[in-house]
């Protein structure tokens, strides 16, 4: 149990509205979007520039009061297993899609497409189950999946080696040698944000030569929902770990309190084995 | 009181297990062997709780009685004992394997298809039932009869206790042998639906795309009813399912007369499709066509649903260009509306488009012939 | 020593709350935002209940009187959306931010800003939830599992519901972890885990499963979302997909989500019961067990809600023997709470009153569940009114009521005035027999055949209808005793001790707090021993 020599209490939050009004602004412009009415991107626009402003702001404001000394080592603790659980629940949102993977290769499919099985029998007599695949009714067209051994594999390469840069900065920042934090937080940034230019070009490519689309049928919706939802995070985790960067320039971490640099580096680590997952059962198997 | 309750109900529901009330207060028994092993599990589960519930309703009751501060009573201290802990985990515990076992065999029985004497596929509609006899070749749909669907419109003013099986009487119902077992495929062509009759013992969903199955051997001769059971859109409320039990004798009759009437009803098809008919004939045809197949989507007034529903009425469709109109039609539009090319014949084609373009005050003036309505669509 | 510093600690000494309706707005104070959390909840309350009134109403006699069906099956909808993520989830979170941090011993919440954060998504969550009712097409109306491929055939309401969803969802997680921070990180000295009271335990446990369920259903609506909008194919069979996924991945969110509703009211009624009866609660460490089981069991039940869809028999088969065995734990904590009566001292004020009906009456739900999880009867018994009365008996009689005697026990905490006992037990009366009333028929109208999800029915099922439609008013309109009881004790009436009941300072340190707290509840860590 944590000592309670101090506890810091915030006496008045403005960023939390601003976030719930920024947030539904932006939800109910996309809303609006997916329903045709021409309102919709005028009020995502509006609604994505409140967020940005909520997030500077909060974030700014606990920046502050952490390089004020305000926060003792009891709220870190609180921070940190916030943090842990956020991980968490993040998981479990990934686990859904992996879970809509696995369900459908490895029950729906078969259903389908195996011969002794009366919905083949009935309904979808000439579909063969196998995967990757459209579906019995190709939606989609004709496509070609995507290989495990190129992109993806340097991609893993270069995530792997990203975990380890952002491990080699912690020591750096343990240690309290500034250089090696700094170049180890480059590194990582780098390593992250090139994953993503990778990404988009593996996109590409499938958009424009191997009519793989996210209409490819369910091989295309599990596709690109679970790299893309992956890519999302990398994307956020990168700017986090910029942020953390910067702020490591300024000095703002020590030994003893970087909540911001831990918090950053296991989001990290938590892309870091999604991204495994998805190599595993997505691009190879 | 609530132990009072508790018990009247479960007495009444024993007492009326087999009376024939208007109104039934427990499970129905059913008329297969399954539906009453379903049946007899259902009571030994109940009376289980029943027991139980007794013992721990009794010594709450007891408890609240007795043990009272207006009583005087000076409050015990005790807040653990292990033994009697691991008895009331050890017990309930023997209780569930003691139901866990009948349940387990019930459930293999209800799973075993083999063996059937005929199949019957079961299709389920936005909102209604279609029934293919696959080794007869038969082939109908069973939509709610009119005189229901008549008194449930909101604000009709019939009482429904005047309509013979109010919501549960279909316009052609499925019929089937006794003392055959009868295979059920289920599929659907829309939504998921549900296909349940309580004298059966057990209710099936149908889901787009695939295949699920389920069986009955029916032993009485009988009318029996139910209805969809799984929600399915705004009339889900509304698709009753009759099946009618016959004996072989009967059956074969049937049989027979509606394989002369498939063919029958083809030959008519042919030759009407090469007629011509004049508007007011389409018209009739087509308003009762338009009523048993459009009507719950697109509203006998032709209004449709806003949002949902388009309105015929003033549709810019039905008052452009026929070939578009047929086309959307016969083959759907969109992920709602179906495709009638392979449910109605030429003549009805011809004849819903018609009362489509020229009803509701559409006025258009031109109408289709069944020849214009081309075939393999 | 003081254990709290503040941002304003440090120019002026600003102890109170701020002035005016944007306190409410930027507040970070447990009490504040557990107040606004029971309020917004009490308000959903009648919303979501006065949609249940216009089912009742159309379901009063055979044949459509009111409402066309489309509409119906919007208020069906709606109703359960609103009771559960509107009602009885918010209630629960207020109980939590209120009372955990006085029963720790905390100052507040560990995280304050993400808590007023996480209240105050769900107005604007519901603001979009509600504006489907004005859309072209209404509200959804697929019923609460939103269930593809019906529910993508709704109008323009889907974004907007899915929307909603997601904001609830991270309001959800977010309190969730407060929560668990909370509990881990402020417990005061002394306060080791297995000195936790119960109603903390249970909420700890909740918040687990919210942070593993919430995330999942946000997953399957975004599915819903790329289905439609986006040409993706997981609930679509053409393109591989299935909309039994979409059936899975729902009850793996919606089976732990009813425990989410019930273990704090378990948690409540282990407070209530041990201080009316002068005794303390019987089999601590095995009602701490017990909780943790069921939460264990919850994640891997699911699919009992599912034993029509044609699962493979060895699929039906575990689901129904898992199912099952959570009658074991919740077992042990019914005779726990009947070995805490058993020789007590009972006095019967109206907290205690709701407590027992939601023994008696919770129990009685829980047989009706532990009928349906024996999967050949669930093929009778499944989407039929039998269903709506078992869960309406645990939910209403079970997690209602106990909201209700949390509230009445901890009323004269809050608001420092005891509440007009007499008008308490007037409620309680009415409640308790006309909840019976409304849903106890239901069996019967279930049994006989009747389905769910219907605006009208056949002529068999009309007298039981009727009645259910009758308790259904007497009790709707007997909760209008319990708001004006609520505003008579938060405007006045006799003082409330610290103690507030005869000897409850054994049972709590929220007894040992003034009536109400001071703002900053636990400035001082107290010293557990
Ligand atoms: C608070 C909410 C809550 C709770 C606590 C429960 C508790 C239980 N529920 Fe219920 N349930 C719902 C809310 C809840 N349910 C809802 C909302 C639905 C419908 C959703 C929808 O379709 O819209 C539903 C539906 C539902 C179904 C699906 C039915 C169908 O659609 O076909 C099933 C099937 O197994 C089920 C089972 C159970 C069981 C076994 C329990 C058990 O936890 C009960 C355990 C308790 C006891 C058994 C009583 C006490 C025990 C003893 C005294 C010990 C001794 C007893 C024995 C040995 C018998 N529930
Ligand atoms: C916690 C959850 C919860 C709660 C508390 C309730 C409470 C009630 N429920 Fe609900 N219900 C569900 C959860 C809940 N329900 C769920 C999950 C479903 C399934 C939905 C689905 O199938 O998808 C359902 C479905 C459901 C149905 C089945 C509908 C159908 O299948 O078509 C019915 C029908 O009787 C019903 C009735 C009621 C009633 C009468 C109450 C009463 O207890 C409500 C009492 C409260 C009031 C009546 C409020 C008081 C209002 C006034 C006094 C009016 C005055 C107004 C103002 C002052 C503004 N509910
Ligand atoms: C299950 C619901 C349903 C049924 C039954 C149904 N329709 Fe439709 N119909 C729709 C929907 C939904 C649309 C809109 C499709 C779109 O635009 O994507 C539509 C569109 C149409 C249109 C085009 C209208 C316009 O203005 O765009 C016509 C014409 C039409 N239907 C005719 C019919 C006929 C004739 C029948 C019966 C023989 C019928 N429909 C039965 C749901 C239905
Ligand atoms: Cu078909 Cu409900
Ligand atoms: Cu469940």
């Amino acid at each position: 149990m944590a000592s309670h020599d101090s506890y810091f209490l915030p006496h008045k939050a403005i960023w939390p509205i601003v976030g719930s009004i920024g947030l539904t602004t932006l939800l109910a412009g996309f809303a609006n979007f997916l329903n045709g009415a021409a309102i919709g991107p005028m009020m995502m626009w509006l609604g994505a520039a409140i967020m940005i402003t909520m997030l500077v702001g909060w974030f700014g404001t606990v920046i502050k009061e952490s390089v004020a000394g305000w926060y003792s080592h009891q709220v870190e603790i609180s921070f940190r297993w916030g943090m842990i659980w956020f991980i968490i629940s993040e998981v479990f949102f990934f686990a859904a899609f992996f879970g809509a993977l696995y369900y459908t290769r490895v029950l729906a499919i078969p259903w389908m497409g195996d011969e002794d099985s009366i919905t083949n029998e009935f309904l979808w007599k000439s579909f063969e189950s196998a995967w990757p695949t459209n579906g019995p009714g190709a939606i989609g067209g004709h496509f070609e999946p995507m290989g495990a051994w190129g992109i993806p594999a340097l991609n893993t390469l270069i995530l792997l080696s990203s975990g380890v840069t952002v491990t080699w900065a912690h020591w750096g920042l343990l240690a309290n040698k500034r250089s090696q934090l700094i170049q180890g937080l480059i590194a990582t940034v780098a390593l992250g944000f090139l994953f993503v230019v990778l990404q988009a070009f593996e996109y590409h490519e499938a958009y424009t030569e191997m009519g793989l689309t996210l209409g490819s049928g369910i091989y295309g919706s599990t596709f690109f929902m679970l790299t893309g939802f992956h890519g999302l995070h990398v994307t956020i985790g990168a700017i986090m770990l910029t942020v953390v960067l910067l702020r490591s320039a300024r000095g703002h971490f020590s030994p003893e309190h970087h909540f911001a640099f831990e918090a950053a580096a296991w989001y990290w680590h938590f892309v870091d084995v999604v991204w495994l997952g998805l190599f595993i059962f997505v691009y190879w198997l | 009181m609530e132990r009072t309750k508790l018990l009247l109900g479960a007495a009444a529901l024993g007492l009326v297990g087999n009376a024939h009330a208007e109104y039934a207060l427990n499970l129905t028994r059913g008329v297969t062997q399954l539906s009453r092993d379903i049946y007899d599990l259902h009571m030994y589960i109940l009376w289980v709780c029943v027991a139980i519930g007794v013992i721990v309703y009794g010594l709450l009751t007891y408890s609240v009685l007795h043990h009272r501060k207006s009583k005087g009573v000076v409050p015990a201290t005790f807040h653990e004992n292990t033994k009697l802990e691991v008895v009331w985990t050890v017990i309930p515990f023997l209780i569930l394997l003691a139901m866990a076992v009948p349940a387990t065999k019930v459930m293999i029985e209800a799973y075993d298809t083999s063996a059937s004497d005929m199949t019957v596929k079961v299709t389920g509609y936005q909102w209604k039932w279609r029934y293919t006899y696959l080794d007869d070749g038969i082939d109908f749909f069973s939509t709610l009869d009119a005189k229901s669907n008549e008194a449930r419109q909101l604000g009709s003013k019939i009482n429904p206790e005047t309509v013979e099986h109010y919501l549960l009487n279909v316009d052609h119902p499925l019929v089937v042998p006794v003392n055959k077992k009868i295979r059920f495929v289920f599929t659907a062509a829309d939504v998921i639906h549900s296909w349940w009759v309580p004298a059966l013992g057990w209710k099936k969903d149908t889901i787009p795309g695939f295949v699920t199955e389920a069986w009955a051997r029916i032993d009485e001769p009988g009318v029996y009813r139910g209805q969809c059971a799984e929600l399915c859109g705004r009339d889900h409320g509304f698709m009753p399912i009759v099946v009618e039990a016959k004996s072989e004798a009967d059956y074969q009759a049937w049989l027979a007369t509606q394989k002369a009437q498939t063919t029958a009803k083809a030959d008519e098809a042919v030759t009407a499709a090469s007629k011509s008919f004049t508007l007011p004939e389409l018209m009739a045809k087509g308003e009762a066509v338009y009523n048993a197949n459009c009507a719950a989507c697109h509203q006998a007034n032709g209004e449709g649903i806003p949002g949902n529903f388009p309105a015929i009425k003033g549709s810019p469709v039905a008052l452009g260009p026929i070939d578009e109109h047929l086309s959307i039609v016969a083959k759907g539009k969109g992920a709602m509306m179906p495709g009638f090319s392979k449910t109605l014949d030429k003549v009805d084609i011809a004849a819903v488009v018609t009362y489509q373009r020229n009803g509701f005050g559409n006025d258009k003036g031109d109408l289709l012939q069944p020849s214009q309505v081309p075939s393999e669509n | 020593m003081s254990a709290v510093t503040h941002e304003d600690l440090h120019d002026h000494h600003d102890h109170g709350p701020a002035k005016g309706f944007l306190r409410w707005v930027f507040t970070t104070n447990h009490k504040d935002i557990g107040t606004l959390y029971l309020t917004t909840a009490l308000i959903m309350f009648f919303v979501g209940g006065a949609m249940s009134l216009v089912i009742r109403a159309e379901l009063f006699q055979p044949g459509l009187q009111f409402v066309d069906p489309g509409f119906f099956n919007q208020m069906t909808t709606l109703h359960a959306l609103i009771m559960v993520f509107g009602a009885v989830m918010p209630a629960f979170a207020g109980l939590a931010n209120w009372m955990i941090p006085i029963m720790i011993g905390a100052p507040d919440m560990a995280l304050p800003r993400l808590n007023n954060w996480s209240f105050w998504l769900l107005p604007f969550a519901f603001a979009l939830l509600a504006s489907t009712l004005f859309m072209d097409g209404g509200a959804p109306a697929a019923g609460w599992t939103l269930y593809p491929p019906l529910v993508l055939q709704g109008g323009n309401n889907l974004p907007f519901a899915i929307f909603s969803i997601h904001l609830l969802g991270i309001s959800s997680i977010m309190a969730a972890i407060n929560i668990i921070v909370t509990i881990f990180n402020m417990r005061a000295p002394g306060m080791t885990m297995m000195k936790l009271p119960m109603f903390v335990w249970t909420w700890l446990i909740t918040a687990f499963l919210l942070i593993l369920v919430m995330p999942v259903f946000a997953g399957a609506v975004t599915m819903l979302l790329t289905d439609k909008f986006f040409g993706t194919s997981f609930f679509n069979a053409a393109g591989g997909g299935d909309p039994v996924l979409y059936q899975h991945l729902f009850w793996f969110f919606g089976h732990p989500e009813v425990y989410i509703l019930i273990l704090p009211s378990f948690g409540v009624v282990s407070q209530i019961i041990p201080t009316f009866a002068r005794k303390p609660l019987f089999g601590y460490s095995s009602m701490v067990y017990a909780t943790a089981s069921i939460g264990l069991l919850s994640f891997v039940v699911w699919a009992h809600h599912q034993y029509t869809v044609g699962m493979p028999l060895a699929g039906e088969l575990y689901f129904t023997y898992a199912t099952m065995l959570i009658a074991v734990p919740t077992g042990v904590k019914v005779f726990n709470w009947v070995a805490t009566m058993w020789k007590g001292a009972m006095t019967f004020e109206t907290p205690m009153l709701f407590a027992i009906a939601f023994v008696v009456l919770f129990t009685f739900g829980g047989f009706t569940g532990l009928m349906m999880s024996i999967s050949p009867a669930d093929l009778q018994y499944h989407d039929t009114y039998f269903i709506v009365a078992h869960f309406h008996y645990v939910l209403v009689p079970g997690a209602v009521f106990a909201l209700i005697a949390a509230t009445y026990f901890w009323l004269p905490k809050w608001t420092g005035h005891m509440y007009d006992e007499r008008l308490g037990k007037l409620h309680f009366w009415l409640t308790a027999i006309s909840v019976n009333v409304l849903f106890f028929p239901q069996h019967f109208s279930g049994l006989a055949g009747m389905p769910r999800r219907i605006p009208d029915y056949a002529v068999q099922f009309a007298e039981f209808n009727a009645m259910s439609s009758i308790g259904a008013f007497i009790f709707g309109f007997s909760q209008l005793i319990f708001v004006y009881v609520i505003i008579k004790a938060i405007r006045g009436g006799q003082p409330a001790t610290d103690e507030v009941w005869e000897g409850a300072a054994e049972h709590g340190l929220e007894w040992q707090l003034p009536s109400p707290p001071p703002y900053h509840s636990w400035e001082v860590a107290p010293l557990v021993k």
